[in-house]
C-alpha cells in the first residue's frame, strides 16, 4: 500500500495540475488576447464569455499547490522556494488579473488602466507558469532534503522557452474558446487568431520536444530506449493527428471541435512531460515515494478527497450547463 | 538560521496575511447578510430587499476578488517562504488546508457565479440558495482553516520522530484544545465587523438624505445584531483568554504585560513595557485585575514572562498594545450596540445625528478590532511557529535575504496600488446606492435568458455617457 498512495497521489495532483492548465489556460489565454481585441465592447464580451467561471477556474492552481503540500511536502518545501522569484511573479500577477475582473466594470476613467492589467496579469502569469515548468525540467539542486541552488537557477533559455510556448498555448486555448462562446465579430476575429495560433504552438511543441532529449540524457534515455520506444511513439504520432484534425476543424470554422482539439493538444503534451519525467517529483533527485507525506495524512485526505471531486466535477459542470450558450455583443452578466 | 532572512520572511507573510484577513473577514459577514436578504426577499416577495440584496453582491464580488487572489498568494507562501515549517509539519498541519480548498473554496468560488450572475438567469429559489451555500462556505472555509492555525497554537494528536511531525489521531488534531474558542471568537468578528460596515452604509445615507428606506432598514439590521453580538463576543474571548492561559501561558503574560509569576497580576491599562528591564514603565494599573480576570481570585497567581529564559519568550509590545486595541474597539461596539437599541426602543434612532453621524465613519473599527487579534494571537505565540515544536527561526525557506526582500517591496508595491483601488471602487457603489434600471420581466416562475434589455446594473447609464 505504501508504494501504491504516492502514485494514487501523484495521479490526483497531476490531474488537478492538468484540470489548472486546461480551465484556466483559456481564461488567461483570453486575457493575452485582449490587446488584439478591436474596441472596448468586444473586450468586455470577450471577459464575460468567463465572468462566471474564472474563480473556480482558478481554484484549481490552489489545488494543486495545497495537494501538493499535503501528499508531497518535500517536494512542495523544494520547489517553491527553488522557482521562488517565478511563483512569486506569477502570483502577484494573478492577482491584477483577478481584481480586473471586477474593477473593471466599475471603473469609468481608469478602465484602460484595468484593461492594461487583465491582459498584462494574464500574459505575465502564462509566462511564469512556462518558467516554472522549464525550470523544473531542467532540475533542482537539493541538498539534504532542502533546496540549495540560488535564485536565478531557473533562468534559462530553456525555461525563456518554456514561457513564450505556454502564452502561445494558452492563447489558442482562448482563441478557440471564444470560437465555441462569443458570437459576431469576436468570433471571426478569433478563429483567424486560433489560424495563427495553432501552427505556432505546434512549433513551440516541436522544438521543446526536440530540447528535452537532446539537453537532458535522462529524457533522451526515458524515450528511445529499448522497449520504451514501443510504448510510447504513439504519443507523437497522436499529437500530430490531433494537431491536423484541429487544423481541419478551423478551416471548416466548426464552433466547439477546435476548443477540444486544442485541450486534446494540450493533454499530450503533458502527457509527454509526465512520461519524460516520471517518476521523479523533483527532477532528477526526489522521486514521489521520497517527497511523499506519512501514509496516514496521504489516506486520510485521500478519503475526502475520492468523495468530494467528483462532487466539484458535478457542481462545475452545473455552472458551465447554466451559463451555456454563446455570448454576443452587448450581452453580458454583470 | 540567518536573522535577517528570518526577519523579512516574517515581515513579507505578516504584511500579506493582515491584507488578506479584511477580506474573509468581510465576505463571511457580508454572504450571510446577502443570504439573509435573499431569504427575506423569497418571503415576503418584496423587491425592496432584492435590490438590497443585489446592491451588496456588487460590493462582496470586489472584496471577494481582493480576497481569492491574496489567498493564493498564502496558499503558496507556506511553501515559498516558510518551507521548512511545510516539510516538518506538513504531515500533520497540511490536511485542513488541503480540505479547505476541497470543502469550502470551489464550493464557494463556482456558487459565487451563480450568485453575483444567476439574478436572471435561474429561478429565486435556485439563487437563494447559491446565496446560502457561498454563506456556508466561508463558514467551512474558517472551519478548516482556523483548526490548522488553532493546532499551530496548541499542537496534539501528532510525534515527533526524526525531526518531522507525524500524525497520531485525526480527531485530536483537528478538535485541538484551542480550536473551538478560536473559530467562535474568529466567526463572531466577522460578523460584527460586517454588521458594523453596514451599519455605517445605512447611517451614511440617512445622513446623506438618500436611499432612505434601504438606510433604515440597514441601521436596524446591524443594530439588532450588534447588540447581541459584541457582548457575545466579550464572553468569547473570555473563554479563549483562559484557555490560552491554560495552553499558551506566555502568550497571556505578554498580553497582560505581566513580568513575575510569584505576585498577583494587576491590570495593566496602559504602560511602556520593558524587555531590559523587565518592567513596565508609565503604568496604569487596576491592582491584582488580571489576577480576578485571569484566576477568578484576589491573589491568584499565573506564569509571568520571567518564568522563561529571554529567548524563549514572546516580544511584549505588540500582543500588549495590540490586545489593548483590539478590547477598546469591541467595549465600544458594545456600547455603540446598546446605545443603537436604546435609541430605537425610544423611536430615536433615525433623528439621532449625533449617533448616527460618527458611526458613518467608523466603518472600519472592526476590520482594525480583527487585525489587532491577529497580531496578539501570532506574535504572542512566538519564538514559535508551532507552540513548542517548531521555532520560527528554524521555520524559513533557504533563500536569501534580500531576494524576499525584493519580493516584499513588490508585494507592498502592488497591494497597495490594488487594495487603494478596491476601497475607491466599493465607495463609489456605496455612493451609486441600491438602484435599478429595468424590472426583470417574469417573477418568480421561469428567469429569462439574461439580454441586454434586462440587464439590470449601475454603469449602464455611465457607460452610454461614455461611450
Amino acid at each position: 500500500m505504501e508504494a501504491y498512495l504516492p502514485v494514487i497521489w501523484a495521479g490526483i495532483i497531476g490531474f488537478a495540475v492538468a484540470m489548472y492548465v486546461i480551465l484556466d489556460g483559456f481564461d488567461l489565454g483570453i486575457g493575452i488576447l485582449f490587446p488584439f481585441a478591436a474596441t472596448d465592447s468586444e473586450r468586455d464580451q470577450m471577459m464575460n464569455s468567463v465572468a462566471p467561471f474564472w474563480d473556480g477556474n482558478e481554484t484549481w492552481l490552489v489545488l494543486g499547490g495545497a495537494g501538493m503540500m499535503v501528499a508531497f511536502p518535500l517536494a512542495y518545501s523544494v520547489i517553491l522556494p527553488a522557482l521562488y522569484l517565478p511563483v512569486i511573479v506569477m502570483l502577484l500577477a494573478l492577482v491584477f488579473r483577478g481584481v480586473a475582473f471586477e474593477f473593471r466594470w466599475i471603473a469609468l476613467t481608469s478602465k484602460r488602466y484595468w484593461t492594461f492589467a487583465f491582459a498584462g496579469g494574464s500574459a505575465v502569469a502564462a509566462f511564469c507558469q512556462g518558467l516554472i515548468l522549464g525550470g523544473l525540467i531542467q532540475g533542482v539542486k537539493v541538498e539534504n532534503g532542502a533546496f540549495a541552488g540560488g535564485p536565478f537557477d531557473w533562468a534559462t533559455p530553456f525555461a525563456v522557452l518554456c514561457g513564450l510556448g505556454l502564452i502561445t498555448g494558452y492563447a489558442l486555448l482562448g482563441a478557440t474558446w471564444l470560437i465555441m462562446k462569443a458570437g459576431g465579430s469576436v468570433a471571426k476575429r478569433s478563429m483567424a487568431e486560433a489560424r495563427v495560433l495553432l501552427p505556432a504552438v505546434i512549433v513551440f511543441m516541436i522544438i521543446v520536444s526536440a530540447w528535452t532529449p537532446l539537453a537532458f540524457e535522462r529524457v533522451a534515455l526515458r524515450w528511445f530506449s529499448l522497449p520504451n520506444i514501443l510504448f510510447f511513439w504513439w504519443v507523437p504520432a497522436a499529437t500530430a493527428l490531433v494537431a491536423f484534425a484541429a487544423w481541419r476543424a478551423l478551416n471548416a470554422e466548426h464552433s466547439m471541435l477546435p476548443f477540444f482539439a486544442a485541450v486534446g493538444l494540450f493533454l499530450l503534451g503533458y502527457l509527454g512531460i509526465l512520461i519524460s519525467n516520471f517518476p521523479y517529483l523533483v527532477p532528477p533527485s526526489l522521486t514521489i515515494w521520497q517527497a511523499a507525506a506519512a501514509p496516514p495524512t496521504q489516506v486520510f485526505m485521500l478519503m475526502g478527497t475520492l468523495v468530494m471531486l467528483p462532487i466539484i466535477l458535478g457542481y462545475t459542470i452545473f455552472i458551465y450547463w447554466i451559463f451555456g450558450g454563446t455570448l454576443n455583443e452587448g450581452e453580458g452578466y454583470h | 538560521m540567518d536573522h535577517d532572512l528570518v526577519l523579512v520572511s516574517r515581515l513579507q507573510f505578516a504584511f500579506t496575511i493582515i491584507f488578506h484577513i479584511i477580506f474573509p473577514t468581510f465576505t463571511i459577514g457580508l454572504s450571510a447578510y446577502i443570504a439573509t436578504l435573499c431569504v427575506m426577499w423569497m418571503r415576503t416577495g418584496r423587491q425592496f430587499y432584492r435590490l438590497l440584496a443585489r446592491f451588496w453582491t456588487r460590493i462582496f464580488a470586489v472584496s471577494f476578488a481582493m480576497g481569492v487572489v491574496s489567498g493564493i498568494v498564502l496558499s503558496y507562501q507556506f511553501g515559498t517562504n516558510w518551507s521548512r515549517f511545510s516539510a516538518v509539519l506538513g504531515n500533520v498541519v497540511g490536511p485542513m488546508i488541503g480540505y479547505e480548498v476541497l470543502i469550502a473554496f470551489f464550493l464557494e468560488a463556482t456558487f459565487l457565479g451563480l450568485l453575483l450572475f444567476g439574478w436572471d438567469r435561474v429561478p429565486p429559489w435556485l439563487h437563494t440558495f447559491s446565496a446560502i451555500v457561498v454563506a456556508f462556505g466561508t463558514l467551512l472555509s474558517s472551519f478548516t482553516i482556523l483548526s490548522a492555525n488553532s493546532w499551530m497554537q496548541t499542537p496534539a494528536g501528532f510525534e515527533m520522530r526524526d525531526g518531522v511531525a507525524y500524525p497520531l489521531d485525526w480527531l485530536a488534531i483537528v478538535f485541538n484544545p484551542s480550536f473551538p474558542y478560536r473559530l467562535a471568537h474568529m466567526v463572531t468578528a466577522s460578523y460584527l465587523t460586517t454588521a458594523f460596515v453596514v451599519l455605517a452604509v445605512g447611517a451614511r445615507y440617512l445622513l446623506a438624505g438618500t436611499h432612505l428606506e434601504h438606510g433604515r432598514t440597514m441601521v436596524r439590521m446591524a443594530i439588532g445584531f450588534a447588540t447581541i453580538a459584541a457582548p457575545l463576543q466579550l464572553v468569547i474571548g473570555d473563554q479563549h483568554g483562559l484557555n490560552t492561559l491554560e495552553y499558551q501561558p506566555l502568550k497571556i503574560a505578554a498580553i497582560e504585560a505581566h513580568w513575575d509569576g510569584d505576585r498577583p497580576g494587576d491590570l495593566v491599562l496602559f504602560a511602556w513595557p520593558d524587555e531590559t528591564s523587565e518592567t513596565n514603565s508609565f503604568a496604569l494599573t487596576i491592582p491584582n485585575g488580571a489576577s480576578l480576570i485571569l484566576t477568578h481570585r484576589w491573589n491568584g497567581l499565573f506564569p509571568g514572562l520571567k518564568s522563561v529564559a529571554p529567548g524563549d519568550r514572546p516580544p511584549v509590545a505588540p500582543p500588549f498594545f495590540a490586545f489593548r486595541i483590539m478590547v477598546g474597539i469591541g467595549l465600544l461596539m458594545i456600547l455603540a450596540g446598546l446605545t443603537g437599541a436604546w435609541l430605537w426602543w425610544r423611536g430615536r434612532l433615525f433623528g439621532a445625528r449625533w449617533y448616527l453621524w460618527p458611526l458613518q465613519y467608523t466603518w472600519w473599527t472592526g476590520f482594525v478590532a480583527v487585525i489587532s487579534g491577529w497580531i496578539v494571537t501570532e506574535t504572542g505565540r512566538q519564538p514559535w511557529i508551532a507552540y513548542g515544536v517548531l521555532r520560527t527561526a528554524d521555520a524559513a525557506s533557504p533563500l536569501a535575504a534580500h531576494t524576499v526582500t525584493a519580493t516584499l517591496v513588490l508585494f507592498v508595491l502592488v497591494y497597495g496600488i490594488v487594495f487603494a483601488m478596491g476601497i475607491y471602487y466599493i465607495n463609489r457603489l456605496i455612493v451609486r446606492g441600491p438602484q435599478d434600471f429595468s424590472m426583470p420581466s417574469s417573477g418568480a416562475g421561469t428567469a429569462p435568458r439574461l439580454t441586454f434589455s434586462n440587464r439590470d446594473d449601475g454603469h449602464d447609464v455611465l457607460a452610454g455617457a461614455r461611450q
